[in-house]
């Protein structure tokens, strides 16, 4: 690990995602920070890191570091804002545990927040654009899922993977995500239905694509002392933020995540550990290829072979590599900013034993990796148990 | 709707004029000044001659703001003859006759515009080869 400090997860808290039209950025945050202090022992953070990605063009909301501390009783805490696209929720925490690091701080408070539903339809679909490349690949029609199928397509050609062949991915997230009470959608889908989804870009359909959704996720993260969750202590083993080009058709392989492989491989390193240790995984599922690709970055696949892992069904609950375990970003939904701090969130439970009907057995290590600009920017955390 | 951002990029978007890296001889377009393959500067104009290749390609039906009456419309990635990938849409051809490692050429077309009284944005697009 860098550095000697060690640092635990002392409290975890999210809301339910979905379409909140009756909260307001700041009342989900405040939700999401309420149910992470009630379940810390440290109830005062030295300082607040704010994950969001949109509320600048959809609520036209600036600095919601300050907002967020503000309206959460932390009025003349330190707080800021942070922003990687998709991204956003990992790199607040990323940059939370470069503090404690640091020496500077002993606890921070980790919120990732996003309001989509404060505008619709176009507005949404351009502001989320703007995390790919803006003068050369928004300014030509591109959308988050357009460029995911670019990837997809090339994909599906190279590796000859058959049709639907990805379908497994989404299947497996719905499963997930029916028992969970924050998930947007609890219900199951079949094949049959991904095959006959709409198409959003094609050859992306609406089951291979995630929700835009609205949502808030926090964390205390402490180096203080071993702050129990549930008579465990989790620990953050490792952290990493690595970057590529934002556009991808600058990309030395477009099938290579290459900043989610090198940022995995630092984190292994970090934690002392190899793919084969990590016992339950969050991925970036946002689309079925990108599920594939993520696999493939993180030494749980061969290049190309990813997809298998999920028509074979290592990825279920009880398979060889659980992910999506509370339904991913495809089912649980996609808060945007929120997203890489609820992945923490869950893999703290899985670690602590606390995940009911989506428990996974056993488990001693765990990955987040979430990804900003369709893998512009990848971060990766490992917890594990310790005590 | 942003003027002088658009208005900057007109050379880029209607010649496809990019840039050449003198140290390492690799092309580069979109123009990005610092080569990213070997570091150094990277600023001698460049001309393309248009000509690619699809490398993949969608039919977006979820339109973002500027493109939603040509909705739905087909994105590609085209590399050049030359080397770069882009990023772009075709033109004049029907998405059940696109296919991976097509011939196309560049031409200029509406890429999108600002509702009926805002601008109209120019740019390339790329087409099936019009045969001579």
């Amino acid at each position: 690990m860098t550095g000697s400090t060690n640092i635990y997860v002392s409290g975890t808290g999210c809301t339910k995602v979905g379409e909140h039209w009756g909260t307001s950025l700041r009342h989900l945050a405040w939700e999401a920070v309420n149910l992470a202090l009630l379940s810390s022992n440290t109830k005062k953070p030295d300082a607040i890191f704010v994950g969001n990605m949109l509320s600048s063009s959809l609520s036209q909301q600036l600095n919601v570091g300050a907002l967020v501390a503000d309206f959460c009783g932390f009025r003349g805490t330190e707080a800021i804002t942070v922003e990687a696209a998709g991204a956003s929720g990992a790199a607040a925490l990323r940059q939370a545990i470069l503090a404690i690091r640091s020496g500077e701080i002993n606890t921070a408070l980790v919120v990732g927040v996003e309001k989509m539903t404060d505008a619709v339809g176009p507005d949404v679909t351009t502001a989320i654009a703007g995390g790919a490349d803006s003068d050369w690949e928004l300014a030509h029609g591109l959308t988050a899922p357009a460029i995911a199928a670019l990837i997809m397509r090339r994909y599906m050609y190279e590796h000859s993977v058959p049709t639907d062949g990805l379908s497994g991915f989404s299947v497996n997230a719905h499963k997930n995500a029916s028992t969970n009470s924050y998930a947007m959608f609890r219900n199951l889908i079949s094949n049959e239905q991904y095959s006959r989804g709409a198409m959003v870009s094609s050859p992306v359909n609406v089951f291979d694509s995630a929700p835009d959704a609205d949502g808030a996720a926090a964390l205390v993260i402490t180096s203080s002392d071993r702050e129990l969750v549930e008579g465990r202590s989790i620990q953050i083993a490792a952290s990493n933020l690595t970057t590529d080009s934002l556009a991808i058709h600058d990309r030395e392989d477009l099938l290579t995540f290459s900043a989610a492989q090198t940022s995995a491989r630092y984190a292994y390193d970090q934690a002392g550990i190899d793919a084969n240790d990590i016992d339950v995984a969050e991925i970036y599922d946002r689309f079925g290829v990108y599920a594939a690709m993520s696999l493939e970055a993180c030494g749980f696949a061969d290049w190309g072979s990813g997809w298998e892992m999920a028509q074979n069904g290592s990825v279920g609950l009880q398979g060889s590599l659980p992910i999506s375990t509370f339904g991913g970003l495809k089912a649980r939904g996609n808060p945007g900013g929120a997203t890489g701090v609820y992945q923490i969130v869950e893999i703290a439970q899985q670690l602590a034993g606390t995940a009911k009907d989506n428990q996974v057995s056993d488990v001693k290590w765990a990955l987040a990796q979430c990804l900003g600009s369709n893998g512009g920017t990848a971060v990766t955390h490992i917890l594990n148990v310790v005590g | 709707m942003q003027v002088p951002r658009n208005w900057r990029l007109q050379k880029q978007r209607y010649s496809l004029i990019g840039e050449v890296c003198e140290h390492c001889g690799v092309k580069l377009f979109p123009p990005r000044d610092v080569c990213p393959e070997c570091s150094h500067g990277a600023q001698t104009l460049y001309q393309f001659t248009g000509m690619g290749n699809i490398h993949s390609f969608s039919q977006v039906f979820d339109p973002p703001n500027g493109h939603i009456e040509n909705t739905p419309f087909i994105v590609a990635l085209i590399q050049l003859e030359e080397g770069p990938m882009v990023t772009a849409q075709l033109t004049d051809i029907d998405i059940e006759h696109v296919e991976i490692g097509m011939e196309v050429e560049m031409v200029t077309r509406k890429m999108s515009d600002d509702g009926t009284e805002g601008m109209i944005i120019y740019g390339y697009k790329f087409r099936p080869p019009i045969v001579d």
